[in-house]
């Protein structure tokens, strides 16, 4: 599979023998049990859905336990996630690993940026806001908006303060720094969207 | 769940010596000119650590010519070939940025002695900081 999901642990540095430091992020990934292949029709992939973690039976409902016993799982996961098979799709309850990553290959990484609720137009925007000084009060304002009577109306997509981050993103072409096939981990160069414990999809580019 | 914090304490270097800030250290540099590599030496007075796990760094002082000069290394970096504990200091700080104002004599950090030795007149070593801020 070139897909798992994972959980953010957060980020450290690692040193190469030469003494450079890379940032990685720490991401805790699988081990994945595939619950379901779909097939993708003609001449389209097959769609294979990824579960991660394991959901308390008083946390899932009867039809997810259901769902997940189909591929052979004694809990429902907590997490399920599809993605495209680009190869052959593995059958279900097959287990996807770190183990189908390595060191040195391009990966993407989706996941849900942290949340930063309602914010101006300085932070939300990279608005230049007014100046600072010289009798100055309109400080981190948006400005004018648009012209006047003629349209009369503000113009669709104008950036405007309101509500920031927590939506999904995605990181592309982040290095795999390293692969911990033991506890499982995966160490990506750079940052990655959402918080210390967010659940992320890494997918290898290309994908 | 494996912790972040296990995983931040891995590649640490233990052949280093134990130093805090105050301490006089040399540290040898390794440097690399094409594709020779020589060993470099930066002594001076350790005015601070920071960051825990892997990413710990400590930051050297010495006055070079005349001129303060402030380095800062990673702890766990292997172009740290070796660091030596030179002298002791007996400072009551983990951060010692007034040594920036401080020039000549002022500057000069009083040795630590252990317990069993400080039974004679101590303060031989002089000056200490007290009496010198101009």
């Amino acid at each position: 599979m070139d897909a798992i999901i994972g959980r953010k642990l957060g980020m450290t540095q690692l040193f190469a023998e030469d003494g450079t430091l890379t940032p990685v992020t720490v991401i805790e990934a699988g081990p994945c049990p595939v619950v379901q292949v779909r097939s993708g029709g003609e001449g389209r992939p097959a769609r294979v859905q990824l579960g991660f973690g394991t959901a308390k039976a008083s946390r899932s409902t009867k039809a997810e336990r259901g769902h997940a016993a189909k591929a052979g799982l004694q809990a429902a996961p907590r997490v399920l996630r599809e993605f495209a098979a680009r190869g052959e799709a593995p059958a279900p309850g097959t287990l996807v690993t770190v183990a189908d990553f390595a060191a040195g290959q391009r990966v993407k990484v989706t996941g849900v940026s942290k949340g930063r609720g309602f914010q101006g137009v300085v932070h939300r925007h990279h608005f230049g806001g007014g100046p600072a000084s010289h009798g100055n009060t309109r400080f981190r304002k948006p400005g004018s908006v648009g012209p006047g009577t003629d349209p009369s109306r503000v113009i669709k997509g104008k950036r405007m303060p309101g509500h920031m981050g927590a939506e999904r993103c995605t990181e592309i072409n982040l290095l795999v720094a390293k692969v911990d096939g033991e506890r499982n981990l995966l160490y990506v160069r750079g940052a990655v969207p959402g918080p210390m414990r967010g659940i992320v999809t890494v997918a290898k580019e290309g994908a | 769940m494996e912790r972040l914090a296990t995983v931040r304490l891995e590649g640490r270097r233990t052949d280093l010596p134990d130093f805090r800030a105050g301490d006089t250290i040399k540290v040898m540099v390794r440097v690399r000119e094409g594709d020779k590599e020589r060993l470099q030496a930066f002594e001076g007075v350790c005015v601070g650590r920071r960051g825990g796990g892997v990413s710990e760094t400590f930051r050297v002082r010495k006055v070079s010519a005349g001129v303060g000069v402030e380095r800062i290394f990673p702890l766990h970096s292997p172009g740290i070939a070796s660091v030596e504990l030179v002298r002791r200091g007996n400072v009551r700080r983990a951060k010692l940025y007034y040594l920036r104002s401080l020039a000549g004599k002022a500057g000069r950090i009083r040795e630590k002695r252990d317990a069993v030795q400080e039974a004679g007149p101590a303060g031989a070593a002089g000056g200490g900081k007290e009496p010198a801020q101009v």
